[in-house]
């Protein structure tokens, strides 16, 4: 099946202040996006998230590399066509109402006058903003206006929508109620790539994630692979055993009512460990395997 | 079709800006200096009336085309609305003749308001009408797509302030630009002819446009001069404007 996304041997470098040197900012990024996936693009603030955008957008030339899009190359027009793009912080003409940003929208994408009536009113439902879309944008508030630029971003019915940092201003509601939309989307068969410098977005609707990190991807797979592969501890449970028997047995601990929580850090200091609870006749009341999170998981490549 | 969304756009963003407050204050500035101005004068009343509300509609038509031009088309990139433009299927050569279009619609709108304003303060100042100011318009409104043209190419490279700058430079020398062809009489120097020449001739000649005179005074104009400089005005707005979209093409939009 043809990719939703295609990045290959991404470059790209931006002149220096006096413009006597470049400054590298993507290094080579490499990643696919099937179709149907939500594909979450994380990275600290100045990794190079908005630059890939940029550079799949045509609205910068990379140095090297090529990106397609739903197989097409993505500075042909024709690419653009099947795109819907929400910018990050988007702004939009304040002396417009939110209908006539839509109808300018489809305007762009030269759709005819009762078509555009129709995906207007099927968008503004869709987003929620059915019944205000006589608000002019300059009184919008930021989460209006985030669904305003979601709304112009699906007005074409776009198979693949890219979303730069979709979650930024947004509140706790605001959040939850992007997440299903595009959960929805996804089900109806759409493709979403998203930035996000954001953990908790990701690790709740994302498929696959790729960290992004001074232009480079360092990890790129499924979420489930990303973060089971990696357990960071166990967390053994022990009862029966009391203070004193425990601190002899080498058994030390969290004390919680009667039980000892013991950190062991490799499988086998969890064998030697369950012997010595059981020289001491205690009991294994559970093992507990921590994993990463997608945090962990982050904060060890930002530290690198 | 994408070109005149575009147009709409920034036709509607001007309009529902702040050039109209501007056009307001130009229309009561001319009622009452034009007026002043012709109780202090001696001499032919209408033709003060003309000379100076002309020159007024001159003066703040010519702002408006230079402000609006740098302002909606910088706006456009530093709040950028333009990456919503840009990454829907649209070329950068519809997205200059778009704004191009726009704003030549806007500077219609505004001048013809100013004419007709002009008008009807001379018919209720003087009860006649003068037709020959119609040319006046004419040239005057091609002086403008100039003027937009220079700001559009200025701001897809530089800065507002930057491009306010060398616009109304521009703007001052192209009023005077026939003193380079006596000035180039005086050089003595090949070379510095030569720079004279090839500027005389790169740089916009705006007083082809101002006929301001001669259809007060009421002097001869013939039909090949207006239709001399119209062409003029054609050709070196076709080449600001392929210029622009050059320049627009190459840049980054970071």
């Amino acid at each position: 099946m043809m990719a939703a996304i295609e990045i290959q041997g991404l470059e790209k470098s931006y002149p220096s202040t006096f413009g006597t040197r470049r400054i590298p900012v993507l290094r080579g990024i490499n990643l696919t996006v099937e179709p149907g996936q939500i594909y979450g693009f994380l990275g600290p603030n100045g990794a190079g998230k908005t630059t890939t955008i940029k550079c799949m957008l045509g609205l910068l030339r990379p140095d090297r590399g090529n990106i397609r899009l739903l197989g097409r190359d993505s500075n042909s027009l024709e690419s653009r066509r099947h795109l819907g793009f929400l910018p990050e912080n988007p702004y939009f003409y304040e002396y417009l109402t939110i209908r006539e940003l839509l109808g300018f929208t489809g305007r762009l994408f030269g759709m005819s006058p009762a078509e555009r009536k129709r995906r207007v009113e099927e968008v503004l439902r869709q987003v929620g903003l059915w019944g205000r879309e006589e608000t002019k944008l300059g009184k919008c508030s930021k989460g209006m206006i985030q669904r305003a630029g979601l709304a112009q971003a699906l007005v074409q019915d776009p198979e693949v929508l890219i979303l730069d940092e979709p979650f930024s201003g947004l509140d706790p509601v605001g959040r939850k109620e992007l997440r299903d939309l595009v959960l929805s989307l996804k089900h109806s068969g759409r493709t979403i790539f998203f930035s996000s410098h954001i953990l908790q977005d990701m690790e709740l609707m994302v498929d696959r994630v790729a960290i992004i990190i001074n232009g480079r991807l360092v990890r790129e797979g499924h979420l489930d692979e990303l973060i089971s592969r990696s357990v960071r501890h166990y967390e053994l449970v022990v009862e029966g055993v009391d203070e004193k028997a425990a601190a002899r047995a080498g058994l030390s601990g969290e004390r919680r009512d009667n039980r000892t929580i013991i950190r062991v850090e490799t499988l086998e200091e969890v064998n030697s460990k369950i012997r010595a609870v059981q020289s001491v006749s205690g009991r294994i009341a559970a093992m507990i395997p921590v994993k990463l999170t997608l945090e962990d998981i982050f904060m060890r490549e930002v530290g690198k | 079709m994408k070109i005149l969304a575009i147009a709409r756009n920034t036709f509607r963003e001007a309009v529902r800006n702040k050039v109209f407050y501007l056009l307001l204050f130009f229309g009561v500035f001319f009622a009452f200096s034009s007026r002043f101005v012709s109780m202090l004068s001696v001499g032919d009343q209408q033709k003060v009336l003309m000379d100076v509300g002309l020159a007024s509609i001159h003066f703040f038509s010519v702002l408006v085309a230079i402000f609006t031009g740098i302002n909606l088309v910088y706006k456009e990139i530093e709040k950028k609305t333009i990456y919503n433009i840009l990454s829907k299927p649209i070329t950068r050569l519809e997205f200059v003749l778009g704004k191009f279009t726009g704003l030549a619609l806007t500077l219609l709108v505004a001048l013809a308001s100013m004419a007709l304003l002009f008008f009807l303060f001379l018919f209720v100042t003087t009860g006649s009408f003068a037709p020959r100011c119609l040319i006046f318009f004419g040239l005057l409104y091609i002086e403008l797509l100039i003027i937009t043209s220079l700001s559009l190419v200025f701001s897809s490279f530089s800065t507002p302030i930057l491009s306010s700058i060398f616009t109304v430079t521009l703007y001052l020398v192209g009023q005077v630009l026939w003193t380079f062809q006596e000035f180039k009489t005086r050089l003595h120097e090949p070379f510095s002819r030569y720079v004279a020449t090839a500027l005389y001739y790169l740089l916009p000649n705006l007083d082809k446009f101002n006929v301001k005179n001669e259809v007060v005074m009421e002097m001869e104009l013939s039909g090949g001069r207006l239709l001399a400089a119209a062409a003029y005005g054609v050709v070196y707005v076709a080449a600001l404007l392929t210029l622009a979209v050059v320049i627009f093409r190459r840049r980054e939009l970071n």
